[in-house]
């Protein structure tokens, strides 16, 4: 190469700054334990087959599909507020709009195959919602936070008087009945212990965890970061920031109905209660339990809230709502960032108390 | 000389006080030009109304001959006009380099790749890196930009701007809030910058004005008050009155 040698030199700096630039996106440890814990809940359910007794698990089969779906869910809206910095009160909305298209499309769809296939319902869930979310989307581009808030949840109320009131399509208040999806891939059917339900959410949840954690780490997701951390600044360097924000929201709309599209066809059941406000009121409070902008949030989010209800709702079935805003109160109040940030703070400090091997140099 | 940014009769009213009133204005290509003038002169809303953060009243502004008085601040951008804020305006939790690095793949419409690896383009941070060290912020390239010293995001505010490579750069008093000590770095990556990039420094430092300009405007509630080479401007009584006032006012 023929180029000044002030130039070879910084091609030669490229390397080790385009590794660490990169290095955000590999995968770490603690990553393959939170899937490996995932994988391992799912084969316990073979244990009692194999003459082990693992008392808990297998018979909450249902409730960690429930928690991966509503992880789901959560991690559509990390993917706006952690990354983009749009706040969002509505997202409920294209849950319910996916569980319905899902729902719809297994119900009138039985007997003419491609129409009930789960992947493809998942996939019209998807679109449906992302519609809408398209549709919408410009009406969360101006304004505050207080503003968008407000558009977000005035959407999801529309929509969940809709639903109430098509009752010919969804059936009102008394939901959707007779969801009956065809086997997955043509080869698992649902079954009435949730085994295929449990696998199929898992599929498809880490399926979208990796396309969001890819997006991220992307260009894209890059300058989604820079729109949260100043959209001046953003426009100054000539970025759209409103393409941005519509795209992001678009895919994070197309998600929800994706999550939703799965709660219909594991539970076989849509309800008005998929579209209602504490969908949107309880997704957004998994995603700040988490902890928001790692993706991991909203699933360990979900994880923990679905857990706290099935474990407080046993003990006071009319006042666990409580105990939920005491939890709620004492991690906004004393911890940054929900448990993430309650786990990076701890490593942080340990890393401190115990200096890498290096340190020795000093 | 060709002239690569001009404003017409440019105004700009908020109510009843006039911001910027009839600002005629031109700036030849690979000018060091000065902007000065007494406190509440004009002189960012005149930046705002350049770079198109603010949208004038009336009048119109020229961007290598071509009418940008309607643009938005993306476009004008991409056309090649970049400013730095008079406050910072930057990513408090990125680092340098990845700041650095979002601008270049703007500029070279490679941001909106979805599955690329960001840092992937090792052209792109390679560039990133020398701009970086060009502007002594090579120390800190991986450090969050929040947690740097205000002289180093100072720094950072001006990498920003000539990441996009423009061919016109408006300055927003570059050294506004800098420590003595940390401003001779200021002022000499403002005067190593090359003469492609046409200048308008923002400035009340008249220092860092004699050292750098060629030319020099003055702005007096909102009109141009005087124009010149920096030798005539210096000279000029009506100059030093003004600013005599005006520091009598300030420190009165």
């Amino acid at each position: 190469m023929s180029v000044a040698s002030a130039t070879d030199m910084s091609a030669a700096a490229a390397g080790p700054a385009s590794l660490r630039l990169m290095s955000a996106a590999r995968w770490r440890w603690y990553e393959f334990l939170f899937w490996g814990i995932a994988v391992a809940c799912g084969l316990s359910t073979l244990a009692p087959a194999l003459g082990f007794t693992v008392p808990v698990i297998p018979t909450k089969l249902m409730l960690m599909s429930e928690i991966l779906i509503l992880g789901l869910l959560a991690l559509s809206i990390d993917l706006t507020l952690g990354y983009a910095g749009l706040v969002t009160l509505g997202q409920g909305a294209f849950f319910g709009i996916g569980a319905y298209t899902a729902g719809l499309m297994a119900k009138y769809g039985a007997g003419v195959a491609p129409l009930s296939d789960p992947l493809l319902g998942l996939l019209g869930a998807g679109l449906a919602a992302g519609v809408v979310g398209f549709a919408t989307s410009f009406l969360v581009l101006r304004g505050s936070d207080l503003t968008r808030l407000m558009v977000t949840l005035g959407v999801a109320l529309i929509v969940e008087e809709l639903v109430n009131k098509l009752k010919d399509i969804t059936g009102g208040t008394d939901g959707l009945q007779g969801v009956m999806s065809s086997s997955v891939l043509g080869i698992w059917d649902f079954d009435l212990y949730g085994y295929t339900a449990f696998w199929y959410a898992l599929g498809i949840t880490f399926l979208c965890f990796w396309f969001c954690r890819r997006l991220v780490n992307s260009p894209f997701g890059y300058s989604l970061r820079a729109i949260k951390g100043n959209a001046l600044r953003a426009r100054a360097i000539g970025m759209p920031v409103n393409a941005r924000l519509i795209q992001v929201y678009t895919l994070s709309a197309f998600i929800a109905g994706v999550a939703g599209g799965l709660l219909a066809q594991t539970t076989q059941f849509a309800s008005p209660d998929m579209v209602a406000f504490h969908r949107s009121a309880d997704s957004l409070l998994m995603v700040i339990f988490g902890g928001a902008g790692h993706l991991y949030g909203g699933l360990i989010g979900a994880a923990i809230f679905r857990v706290m209800q099935d474990f407080l709702s046993n003990i006071t079935p009319q006042y666990w709502l409580f105990w939920v805003g005491i939890v709620l109160i004492l991690l906004v109040l004393f911890v940054r960032n929900g448990v993430i940030g309650l786990m990076m703070a701890a490593s942080q400090k340990y890393i401190a108390k115990v200096p890498p091997k290096s340190g020795a140099l000093k | 000389m060709t002239t690569v940014l001009e404003t017409r009769v440019l105004r700009k009213a908020f109510g009843g006080i006039t911001a910027t009133n009839d600002v005629s204005f031109t700036l030849p290509a690979g000018a060091r030009h000065a902007l000065i003038g007494p406190n509440g002169a004009g002189k960012t809303t005149f930046v705002n109304l350049l770079s198109g953060v603010l949208l004038p009243t009336s009048g119109s502004i020229f961007l290598n001959g071509e009418d940008v008085t309607e643009w938005s601040v993306r476009k004008r951008s991409r056309a090649g006009l970049a400013r730095t804020f008079q406050i910072n305006q930057l990513f408090a939790d990125l680092t340098p380099l990845q700041t650095i690095m979002i601008a270049i793949n703007e500029r070279e419409n490679a941001a909106r790749s979805w599955f690329r690896s960001f840092g992937a383009r090792k052209d792109l941070v390679g560039e990133a890196v020398e701009l970086i060290e060009s502007l002594n912020l090579a120390d800190v390239i991986h450090n969050r930009v929040g947690s740097l010293a205000y002289g180093k995001q100072r720094l950072l505010e001006i990498a920003i701007a000539l990441a996009a490579k423009p061919s016109v750069l408006l300055l927003d008093e570059p050294a506004a809030g800098v420590p003595e000590s940390e401003r001779d770095q200021i002022l000499n990556v403002v005067a190593a910058l090359p003469a492609s990039v046409s200048l308008v420094l923002i400035e009340h430092d008249m220092d860092l004005v004699f050292r750098f300009a060629k030319t020099i405007s003055v702005l007096v509630n909102g009109a141009l008050f005087v124009e010149g080479s920096a030798e005539e401007i210096a000279r000029d009584p009506r100059v030093r009155q003004v600013y005599l006032g005006e520091e009598v006012i300030n420190h009165g």
